[in-house]
């Protein structure tokens, strides 16, 4: 018979909804002034093997020539980025969730299990709660990152005024450079979430628009682990 | 699960529950990012600003830019002072990035040039560059960083505009809330926030790199303002004027920030 297990509190589901516009309009509005000044380049022993970016990506998103109004859009949407930001992490550390989330002792030797279930390499995955091993550390990181953005983006923003965040990220010059690096992380972390939502399934996908997951459970069973709790779904292996 | 009939209504089923959930979830995150969308683009479609002090923005980004600049304001102190660097760490080729204001083709002669500063009442306090070098010299070694993004250690040397205030008992100006300065030919001007120009590492340069300001660096005297980008580092001073209001800013004509802060 089919149970409704509750997944995803409406706080989290709110915050990563405003999470993915706002981040996809400061991604462009950033875009809009690196222009100005695009610098970097994957070069290795002399040789250049890209250029971000390159013309034709420029022109196809119509970046060039847009400094001021890049600055104007990203100057307003960091606020809602932050914000969104605190509020989660703010909620999940109040509510408790973040033990959901942080990555726990066994956690990075779990993930290579994971990563070779997802390969299909091993049959079996190791047991989990709300995420695995491998999804603690990405969306624990992704956090981290988003945190690494707001030290990052207001050293170069402010770098008189919040000095010891500009000395902190190295100097407003790296400090310009990671906040790039970050931005081409979450790029980066998009494509893999993507890719991984969509083998996931419908079940997982309205969780985090609906919070519940339905799950399929022969009735025995449920009578069965009524009695011996430790069989059935998901103990925590400490 | 046994139904319990202390109620009239029916309990749902558990089908019922998904469904209903579904619905109720659903219909929100459509509500939702159709607003979002919506407001994305009203935004994009927002008209530009009623040009005057500031133009060239969208009306509700400038006036998001204002607000954040009230915002960003708080975090200012004088106390708060630009990194500085050994002599060795200077660049010898001092980038030059725009001659607006400072083309070769403009009449201009070095010689009869005198700052310009206007007082009260219209009076006009002409300074020649000799008087200038007269009051204390300050260096100043810095990261000099340009609005398009790249920055670039450079070696200063002039004088401290609060120094100048105080020699020419200007101090009551400081009271006012704002620096206008613009080039000789008026084609390009900037406004600076009295907190900002009256900061310790403020100054009127007349030297790079130990030498006199060559052209393309904004001969005769300059403003190196570490607390500001380098769109507002105006290039040959010829005028400097004090108001209440925001002086006319060339940049931020341009949909640039007016404060520009760093």
């Amino acid at each position: 018979m089919k149970v409704i297990k509750e997944k995803h509190p409406l706080l989290m589901r709110w915050t990563h909804w405003v999470n993915f516009p706002v981040l996809t309009i400061m991604i462009w509005s950033g875009m809009l002034i690196y222009w100005a000044n695009d610098e970097y380049t994957i070069t290795l022993f002399g040789h250049k093997f890209f250029s971000f970016f390159p013309e034709w990506f420029y022109r196809a998103l119509k970046i060039p020539h847009r400094l001021s109004e890049g600055m104007a859009f990203h100057f307003l949407f960091m606020w809602f980025f932050a914000l969104n930001g605190v509020f989660y992490i703010l909620y999940s550390i109040i509510s408790g969730e973040w033990r959901e989330l942080v990555p726990k002792k066994n956690s990075f030797k779990e993930a290579w299990l994971v990563l070779l279930h997802d390969l299909h390499i091993i049959k079996t995955a190791p047991p989990q709660n709300k995420y695995n091993a491998a999804q603690r550390i990405a969306y624990t990181a992704i956090i981290v990152m988003g945190l690494g953005s707001l030290i990052t983006g207001l050293a170069i923003y402010k770098p008189v005024q919040f000095y010891y965040l500009t000395w902190l990220c190295g100097g407003y010059h790296f400090a310009r450079v990671l906040h790039f690096v970050l931005t081409l992380g979450y790029v980066f972390f998009f494509i893999i979430h993507i890719v991984q939502v969509i083998l996931a399934g419908w079940n997982n996908f309205r969780s985090v628009i609906s919070g519940f997951e339905v799950i399929n459970e022969p009735a025995e069973i449920i009578n069965e682990t009524s009695i011996q709790p430790s069989t059935a779904n998901g103990t925590e292996s400490n | 699960m046994e139904p319990k009939a202390t109620k009239e209504k029916k309990e749902l089923t558990v089908e019922q529950q998904i469904n209903r959930r579904n619905f109720i979830s659903f219909t929100s995150f459509a509500v939702l990012a159709g607003s979002a969308f919506g407001g994305w683009r009203w935004l994009s479609n927002s008209p530009q600003e009623t040009a005057g002090i500031t133009a060239g923005a969208k009306a509700p980004l400038r006036r998001a830019l204002n607000k954040t600049e009230l915002i960003f304001r708080n975090f200012f102190s004088s106390n708060h002072l630009v990194k500085t660097y050994p002599k060795s760490r200077a660049a010898k080729h001092v980038r030059v990035n725009s001659d607006i204001g400072i083309e070769e083709n403009k009449k201009f002669d070095p010689a009869t040039w005198k700052l310009e500063i206007i007082k009260k009442g219209g009076e006009v306090l002409k300074i020649t560059l000799d008087e200038l070098k007269k009051l204390p010299k300050t260096e100043l070694i810095y990261d000099f960083k340009c609005v398009e993004g790249w920055d670039q250690i450079s070696h200063w040397a002039g004088v401290k505009f609060i120094d100048l205030i105080e020699h020419y008992h200007l101090g009551e100006y400081t009271q006012m809330q704002y620096v206008g300065m613009e080039t000789p030919d008026k084609t390009y001007y900037v406004g600076i926030d009295m907190p900002s120009a009256v900061h310790p590492q403020t100054i009127l340069a007349y030297e790079v790199n130990d030498k006199p300001l060559p052209w393309g660096n904004g001969a005769p005297l300059r403003l190196i303002i570490p607390v500001k980008y380098g769109i507002k580092n105006l290039k040959r001073i010829g005028t400097i004027t004090f108001s209440n209001t925001r002086p006319r800013d060339y940049w931020a004509e341009q949909g640039y920030d007016y404060y520009s802060g760093l």
